[in-house]
């Protein structure tokens, strides 16, 4: 069975949560006594209908306030595949926590209001996806049933967002006409819409295919963690322990080790089951050299004819999460795959309306929720690859050195001088 | 060779990613042991990410005095296999020392005195990553809980206010006297717990078999039948078929009446199942809506 990882987003009151509540349900993944609590709010708070949308707000302020505050992680299952949803507000001022959703997901499902068609917030949501390189998304026209589960509106939607889509980087996008509230085109086809003759939202989760997604060409294995028994058993054993971040590792492969640059042959890749022949994303294996070098944390092995930009100068796309606005000239610590590292920001050269993808040259700073191009300058040198080819070595985290706060996220463009 | 991974072995290799990553970042990381599934599960993941290394750090229990015979048994065995240092956080000593009161009458639980316990005893050691085996399905509280969860020097968890957490990169800095809660199987289901116990044959408590105990009915559970359990007017213990979905403290953690007595078997019953284990086992999360946030943000597991 595959994992499927995908984030929601919508705004407020496009019906996420009843949708996440109804593909919960109508995959028994609801327990009785969960029904139960919800049928018994629902009851109390004197509203018509069962409102599934209090199955995943959890949190005292969000029950009060009827919104969702934070990335809610709900889990499902169905014989295909098990699916990992990363359940993210639509409000305006927790962009990052859509940036923070988009970050794991292989699919990314954008709820519209089929009444309101597309509003700003489907539009950000939409960049969002594509700048964190989400491969597949999909447009749930939700709330068919308030619009007489009318088709013409339905491809009026489709049209425009198809429009808007075309400029961003989304290799497959799919709509599919709902109502999250009846379940119709759910998991079963809608009676209500003869005329849609697509999958319905679940059989699209289950058989879209992400088999390529992955980067299986570039190896990259960062040194996370120096295994050395030193015990009578295992006296000269030293391995390399660390997550697979692209590409492949086989025994005999021929490596660099980054950044010494010295060059050696995989021994033997094990893990606790055993040796194994081969070693790819996303598995977490124990590297063995041939020859005896000096590799630590934070170093990358990788093949000698394929290796990442070895540099101290980093362009990225960066999301600012901090109240406190990023200004050139300010440091901050970065880690990057196992490394971390100072770095200072050289220039702000462009701010980007996620509205409108117009860029706003030359910004004083960027504030909370903002997106835009950062020029840093990293105190020692990173191993990186665009964020493009690959989201485990082009991407990093900002962290805030005197409250160690995660304040911004950035998704690698190139190194050197900004264009 | 086929190079897409089933669920459960992604799950694995992200889990050891996530423990290798605390032994490289922090000083003085503890693993919460209880005995139970889930952490028995987060112990052999532990123990692969090392392989053939020991533990680079200790174990903890935090021990309310309230056990089952069988699980602590258990604990000692997997602690003497691993070669591993066990710490014991006792919520008796804590009463005894008059960090706690104890609660009274017959439905007295020492649960929520397990929060003093396990702040004390991270402080007094130290410790500055505490790995728990809480998983995002188990509630909705828990369904918004980082992977590397901070607390503040009062060992508080402030939910409207969580680092974001972005690709597999994550932040565990920190000041003196605050710690990061750390949680491996955030992505695992009960399903794939058991699936997992079953394909890697993690041994478990005898308790979570099916097995004959003496058991009385309380709000719609069965309790065992323990010196720590006070029976309440009309309460008269039976002999049932059990298995126990969740072990905590005996006092507050009910049994299902179950056959089911082998992995097969629980597995098949698991997957059938149309109640929450925490609906269906745990008093502790009875207490209100907001049970489980109000522990914690009080520092709770």
């Amino acid at each position: 069975m595959e994992l499927l990882r995908f984030a929601t987003a919508g705004s407020v009151d496009d019906g996420k949560s009843t949708l996440i509540g109804r593909l919960l349900l109508e995959t028994k993944q609801i327990f009785e006594d969960q029904l139960e609590a919800v049928e018994r709010t629902s009851r109390e708070r004197g509203f018509d209908y069962t409102n599934l949308a209090l199955l995943t707000d959890g949190l005292r302020a969000e029950r009060e306030q009827g919104i969702t505050i934070d990335v809610a992680y709900r889990y499902f299952a169905t014989p295909r595949r098990k699916f990992i949803i990363a359940d993210t507000p639509g409000h305006t001022q927790y962009t990052r926590n859509m940036v923070t959703g988009a970050s794991t997901a292989d699919l990314a499902l954008v709820l519209i209001d089929a009444r309101k068609g597309v509003l700003e917030q489907s539009r950000r949501h939409a960049v969002i996806a594509s700048l964190l390189q989400v491969k597949h998304l999909v447009l749930c026209v939700n709330k068919m049933d308030l619009v007489d589960h009318d088709e013409a509106r339905f491809e009026e939607i489709c049209a425009e967002f198809g429009d808007f889509a075309a400029k961003l980087e989304i290799d497959d996008l799919t709509f599919v006409p709902i109502s999250a509230l009846e379940g119709d085109n759910v998991v079963h086809h809608s009676p209500n819409m003869p005329w849609y003759e697509g999958p319905t939202l679940l059989h699209h989760l289950e058989h879209v295919y992400i088999g390529s997604d992955r980067n299986l060409i570039d190896a990259r294995f960062p040194v996370q963690y120096v295994i050395r028994p030193m015990s009578h058993d295992h006296h000269d054993y030293r391995g390399y322990a660390g997550q697979v971040a692209s590409g492949m590792l086989r025994p005999g492969d021929e490596i660099v080790v980054l950044p010494s640059g010295f060059t050696t042959t995989v021994a033997g890749i094990d893990t606790a089951d055993g040796p194994v022949v081969e070693a790819f994303p996303p598995m977490s294996v124990t590297v063995r050299l041939a020859d005896d070098l000096d590799v630590s944390r934070g170093d990358m092995l990788c093949r000698p004819n394929n290796m990442p930009d070895v540099t101290q100068d980093v362009d990225a796309m960066v999301c600012w999460f901090s109240e406190r606005p990023l200004q050139a000239g300010a440091t901050l610590a970065v880690k990057h795959t196992t490394r971390w590292s100072r770095a200072r920001v050289q220039a702000l050269p462009y701010r980007l309306d996620v509205n409108t993808l117009r860029r706003e040259e030359g910004p004083a700073a960027l504030a909370m929720n903002d997106i835009g191009r950062v020029s840093l300058r990293t105190a020692n040198p990173l191993f990186v690859d665009e964020y493009r080819r690959n989201r485990t070595t082009g991407s990093f985290i900002l962290v805030d050195e005197g409250t160690h706060e995660t304040v911004g996220a950035g998704m690698i463009l190139g190194t050197g001088t900004p264009s | 060779m086929p190079t897409q991974l089933s669920h459960l072995a992604a799950l694995e290799a992200e889990s050891i990613h996530i423990i290798r990553e605390v032994a490289a970042e922090f000083e003085r990381p503890v693993l919460l042991f209880s005995g139970g599934k889930d952490s028995a599960v987060m112990l052999r993941l532990a123990e692969k990410a090392f392989a053939p290394a020991r533990l680079p750090f200790p174990l903890m229990h935090v021990d309310t005095g309230h056990n089952f015979a069988e699980v602590i048994d258990y604990r000692d065995r997997r602690v003497a296999e691993l070669g591993a240092q066990l710490v014991v956080a006792s919520v008796q000593e804590s009463i005894d020392a008059g960090r706690v009161v104890e609660e009274t009458g017959p439905r007295a639980s020492r649960n929520r005195l397990q929060t003093v316990t396990l702040l004390d005893a991270i402080a007094a050691n130290g410790f500055d990553a505490v790995f728990g085996g809480g998983r995002r399905d188990e509630e909705k509280a828990r369904a918004k809980e980082r992977v590397f969860s901070f607390r503040d020097d009062f060992g508080q968890w402030d939910p409207k206010n969580q680092r974001p957490e972005l690709w597999s990169l994550y932040n565990g800095r920190h000041r003196k006297g605050e710690h990061i809660r750390v949680f491996p199987l955030s992505n695992w289901t009960e399903l794939d717990i058991w699936q997992y116990v079953a394909e890697d044959g993690v041994e478990l408590p005898s308790i979570y078999y099916a097995h004959h105990r003496p058991v009385v009915a309380r709000d719609g559970m069965w309790l065992a039948v323990t010196p720590f359990l006070t029976l309440l007017d009309g309460e008269v213990p039976e002999e049932r078929l059990v298995r126990f979905r969740t072990v905590g403290d005996a006092t507050c953690t009910g049994a299902v009446e179950s056959s089911a007595a082998t992995l097969e078997a629980i597995i098949a019953e698991t997957a059938a199942s149309t109640v929450t284990e925490r609906g269906a086992t745990r008093a502790d999360d009875r207490i209100s809506e907001a049970g489980m946030e109000d522990r914690k943000r009080e520092g709770y597991f």
